[in-house]
C-alpha cells in the first residue's frame, strides 16, 4: 500500500471541521480521483497528505511511514505535487524549473549535480517536452506549464503523484493530453491521486474515485460505482446524466439542462431563442 | 541567451574598466588573448578587481597606477611582516624582527592609499556587494522584483538608531552600534509580527516590515524635530543620505566579518532561494523547510544590511536595482545571480563613490548619487534588453 489515510480530521480554526473522519488507501499504480464541489476541502486534504498542514486527528501514512514524523524532504522524495497553476514571477527556464524537482535529493547547501541534470532531462523526455527546455516558464502556455510541472514532480522520483485539478485551466485538447500523460505514468507504476472538477475525466483514467461532500466521503470505491447520477446530484446539486456513449466508447457525464437555459442546446434549432439576448443560465 | 550575456558583460567591461592610461599599447591582441583565456561569463568577476585598482590611484590626489600597485603590494607585505614580527615576538618571548621591504615612497602616498582610499574602497565594495546580495535574496524570498533589502524596516530602524546616537552622544562608535542594533531590532519586530499573525507567511512578514518601517520613520522625524537645527539636525540629515567619507580601517575590521559571513550564508543556500522564488507552498512540497529557510534568509540579509548601513548611512537603490541588472546578464537563477549581484553591486558602489569623492571639493552624499547614476543607467538597460518580469 502506497498511501493510507485513516480517520483524518482537519479544521482551520478548531471549531468548524473542513473534513472529518476520512479514510481511504491507494495501491501501487492506482489512479484515484477525488471529486467534490468548490471549497469542500479537497485542496486542504492534499495539503494534509503533503504534511504542509497538520491533521487534527487521524494519520496519513506513505509507504508505511507517518508523514507527521517525516521531514519535508523525506515527504518530497515519496510524493510529487503538481499545483493547479504556477504563477511565474521570475523567468526560469523549463529545465531549471524541472531541476527544482531534484531538491529533496540535494542537501541544503549544495547545488544540483550532473546526475540531477540527467534526471531532469529524463523527466522532460518522459513527458515529451524536450523542446521546451530553454523556454522561460513565464512565457509558455497554460498547457505547457502543466506539463512542465508534471515533469518537475516526476524529477522527484516519487511513488505517489498528487495533482490538484490538473485539467481545470486547460483547453479540451490539453485536458486530454494531460489525462493521457497521467495514465501513462500510472502504467509505469506511479500511484496517482488527483482532484478534479470533471467526473468525466475520472472515468477516463481512474481505477477508483471518491466524492468529498460536507466534510466526509459520501462515496468511495471503483469509479463506476462512485460516479452515479445520485452521488453527483448530492455532490454538486444539479442533475447529471451518466451514460455509455457508443461513439466515444466510454462512460460520460453530462449535466442535463440544469435551470432551463433557453438556448437549450437542442439539435436543429440553434439560436431560436436568441432574441431575448440572454445566453447564460 | 548566451550571446546576450556575453555582449552584456563585454559592454560593461569596455565602458567602465579601461581608464585612458591602460588602453595604450596593443589593445586588440591583448584583449583577444584575454577573451580566449577567460570565458565571457566569468569576465564580469574581473570588473571589481579592475575598479579596485583604478579607485586606489584615481581621485583628487591623482597617483601613478603602477606606483600605486607597487605601494599597495609592498606596503601590504610590510604590514604583514610587521604583524609576523610581533606575533613571533609574543610567541617566542624575545624580540624578533623579520626583514621588510624598503619604503621608497613618501608619507603622503602611504597615508592616501592605506589610511584614506583603501578603507573607503573596501567599504564601498563590501556595502555595495552586501546590499545587492541581500536585495537579490529578498526579491527571491518575497517573490517580488520590487523588493529592496530594507523591506523589513532595517534602514528605518538603523536610521533611527543613528539619529538617536547623534542626538545623545555624537561619538561615531556609539552612532554605528546604535544604528546596527536598531536595524536588527526593527527587523526582529517585523519578523515577530509575521510569525505570530501570519504563521510565517511572507505576505504578513512584508506587512510587518511596512508597519515597523513607518513606525521607525516617525521616530526619525521625531528625533529630527527635537534636534538642534544648527548642530545635530544637519548631522542626522547627512547621515540619512549616506556617505563613506568617514570610514576608517577599524570600521572595516568591524563590519567585514558580518557582511562576509552573511553573504556566504546566502551564497550557500542559493539553490534553495530558487525554490522560494517559485512559491512558498511549492517549495514546501519540494521538500524545503520554508519556515527555517525564511528565517535563515531574513537573518543573513538583515545582518548584512545592518552592518552596511551602520557605516555608510542609508544608501537606497543599490539593493533594488543591482539584482535586476544581474538578472539581465545571467537570468533569474540564484546560483549565478547571487555571485553576480555581489560583483556588480561592489562595482557599482565603487564607481558611485569615486564620483562622490572627486566630482566636487565637497562630498556628495551617496544616496543622492546612487539614484542619479543608477536611474538613467537602469532606464537605458530597460529600453535595451527584454526583461523577464515585464511582459
Amino acid at each position: 500500500m502506497i498511501l493510507s489515510v485513516s480517520n483524518a480530521s482537519f479544521s482551520y480554526d478548531g471549531i468548524t471541521k473542513q473534513f472529518d473522519d476520512i479514510s481511504f488507501s491507494l495501491e501501487k499504480g492506482e489512479v484515484f480521483s477525488l471529486l467534490g464541489k468548490n471549497g469542500t476541502g479537497k485542496s486542504t486534504l492534499i495539503k494534509c497528505i503533503l504534511n504542509i498542514l497538520a491533521l487534527q486527528r487521524g494519520a496519513v501514512e506513505i509507504n508505511g511511514r507517518q508523514v507527521a514524523d517525516m521531514r519535508p524532504e523525506e515527504v518530497a522524495r515519496q510524493v510529487g505535487y503538481v499545483p493547479q497553476t504556477h504563477h511565474a514571477i521570475f523567468p526560469f527556464s523549463a529545465l531549471d524549473f524541472v531541476l527544482m524537482g531534484r531538491t529533496p535529493h540535494i542537501s541544503t547547501f549544495a547545488v544540483p549535480k550532473e546526475e540531477d541534470y540527467e534526471k531532469a532531462e529524463e523527466a522532460l523526455r518522459r513527458i515529451g517536452i524536450t523542446h521546451l527546455r530553454e523556454k522561460p516558464v513565464s512565457e509558455i502556455s497554460g498547457g505547457e506549464a502543466q506539463m512542465v510541472m508534471i515533469a518537475r514532480a516526476l524529477a522527484q522520483e516519487p511513488s505517489l503523484l498528487i495533482l490538484d485539478e490538473p485539467t481545470s485551466h486547460l483547453d479540451i485538447g490539453n485536458q486530454m493530453r494531460t489525462i493521457a500523460a497521467i495514465d501513462s505514468l500510472a502504467a509505469d507504476g506511479i500511484t496517482i491521486l488527483m482532484c478534479t472538477h470533471f467526473p468525466d475525466h475520472a472515468f477516463l483514467v481512474s481505477h477508483s474515485a471518491a466524492i468529498l461532500e460536507g466534510g466526509r466521503l459520501i462515496a468511495n470505491g471503483p469509479a463506476g460505482d462512485v460516479i452515479t447520477k445520485e452521488n453527483l446530484r448530492e455532490a454538486y446539486g444539479v442533475d447529471i446524466c451518466v451514460h455509455y456513449i457508443e461513439e466515444a466508447e466510454r462512460m460520460v457525464c453530462v449535466p442535463v439542462n440544469p435551470c432551463g437555459c433557453r438556448a437549450g442546446g437542442r439539435p436543429g434549432d440553434p439560436g431560436t431563442v436568441r432574441q431575448g439576448g440572454v445566453t447564460g443560465c | 541567451m548566451n550571446r546576450g550575456e556575453e555582449t552584456g558583460c563585454e559592454d560593461e567591461g569596455g565602458v567602465v574598466i579601461n581608464p585612458p592610461q591602460m588602453s595604450t599599447g596593443g589593445g586588440v591582441s591583448i584583449g583577444e588573448t584575454i577573451r580566449r583565456i577567460i570565458p565571457a561569463g566569468k569576465a564580469i568577476y574581473l570588473l571589481p578587481v579592475a575598479l579596485f585598482i583604478f579607485s586606489l590611484f584615481f581621485g583628487r590626489y591623482m597617483m601613478d597606477p603602477v606606483e600605486t600597485l607597487r605601494i599597495l603590494i609592498i606596503g601590504s607585505a610590510n604590514t604583514l611582516l610587521d604583524w609576523g614580527s610581533s606575533l613571533l615576538s609574543i610567541l617566542s618571548d624575545q624580540q624578533v624582527i623579520l626583514p621588510s621591504f624598503e619604503q621608497t615612497w613618501g608619507a603622503s602616498e602611504q597615508t592616501v592609499i592605506f589610511r584614506i582610499r583603501l578603507p573607503r574602497v573596501v567599504a564601498a565594495m563590501l556595502v555595495g556587494g552586501g546590499l545587492s546580495i541581500a536585495g537579490a535574496s529578498f526579491q527571491g524570498l518575497f517573490r517580488n522584483p520590487l523588493v529592496s533589502p530594507d523591506i523589513l524596516g532595517v534602514s528605518a530602524g538603523a536610521g533611527f538608531g543613528a539619529a538617536l546616537g547623534i542626538l545623545l552622544s555624537g561619538n561615531p562608535m556609539v552612532i554605528q552600534v546604535s544604528a546596527f542594533v536598531f536595524g536588527i531590532v526593527a527587523v526582529s519586530v517585523a519578523y515577530c509580527i509575521g510569525r505570530t499573525v501570519g504563521r510565517g507567511s511572507t505576505l504578513v512578514l512584508v506587512l510587518g516590515g511596512i508597519i515597523v518601517g513607518s513606525l521607525f520613520s516617525a521616530f526619525i522625524s521625531l528625533t529630527k524635530y527635537v534636534a538642534d537645527p544648527y548642530d545635530t539636525l544637519p548631522a542626522i540629515v547627512f547621515w540619512l543620505m549616506g556617505s563613506l567619507s568617514a570610514v576608517s580601517n577599524a570600521d572595516i575590521i568591524a563590519i567585514a566579518p558580518p557582511i562576509l559571513i552573511g553573504s556566504l550564508c546566502l551564497f550557500l543556500v542559493r539553490w534553495r532561494i530558487n525554490l522560494l522564488a517559485v512559491g512558498e507552498e511549492e517549495a514546501r512540497a519540494l521538500g524545503v523547510d520554508t519556515k527555517w529557510m525564511t528565517m535563515v534568509l531574513v537573518i543573513a540579509s538583515t545582518v548584512v544590511t545592518a552592518s552596511a548601513v551602520c557605516i555608510s548611512g542609508i544608501i537606497g537603490w543599490v539593493g533594488l536595482v543591482v539584482p535586476h541588472i544581474g538578472r539581465m546578464l545571467v537570468g533569474p537563477d540564484f546560483r549565478k545571480l547571487i555571485p553576480v549581484s555581489a560583483v556588480l553591486g561592489a562595482s557599482f558602489l565603487l564607481i558611485v563613490d569615486d564620483i562622490a569623492r572627486t566630482l566636487s571639493a565637497a562630498e556628495i552624499p551617496l544616496g543622492i548619487l546612487t539614484a542619479l547614476v543608477g536611474a538613467p543607467f537602469f532606464a537605458y538597460l530597460l529600453t535595451r534588453k527584454k526583461v523577464g518580469w515585464i511582459s
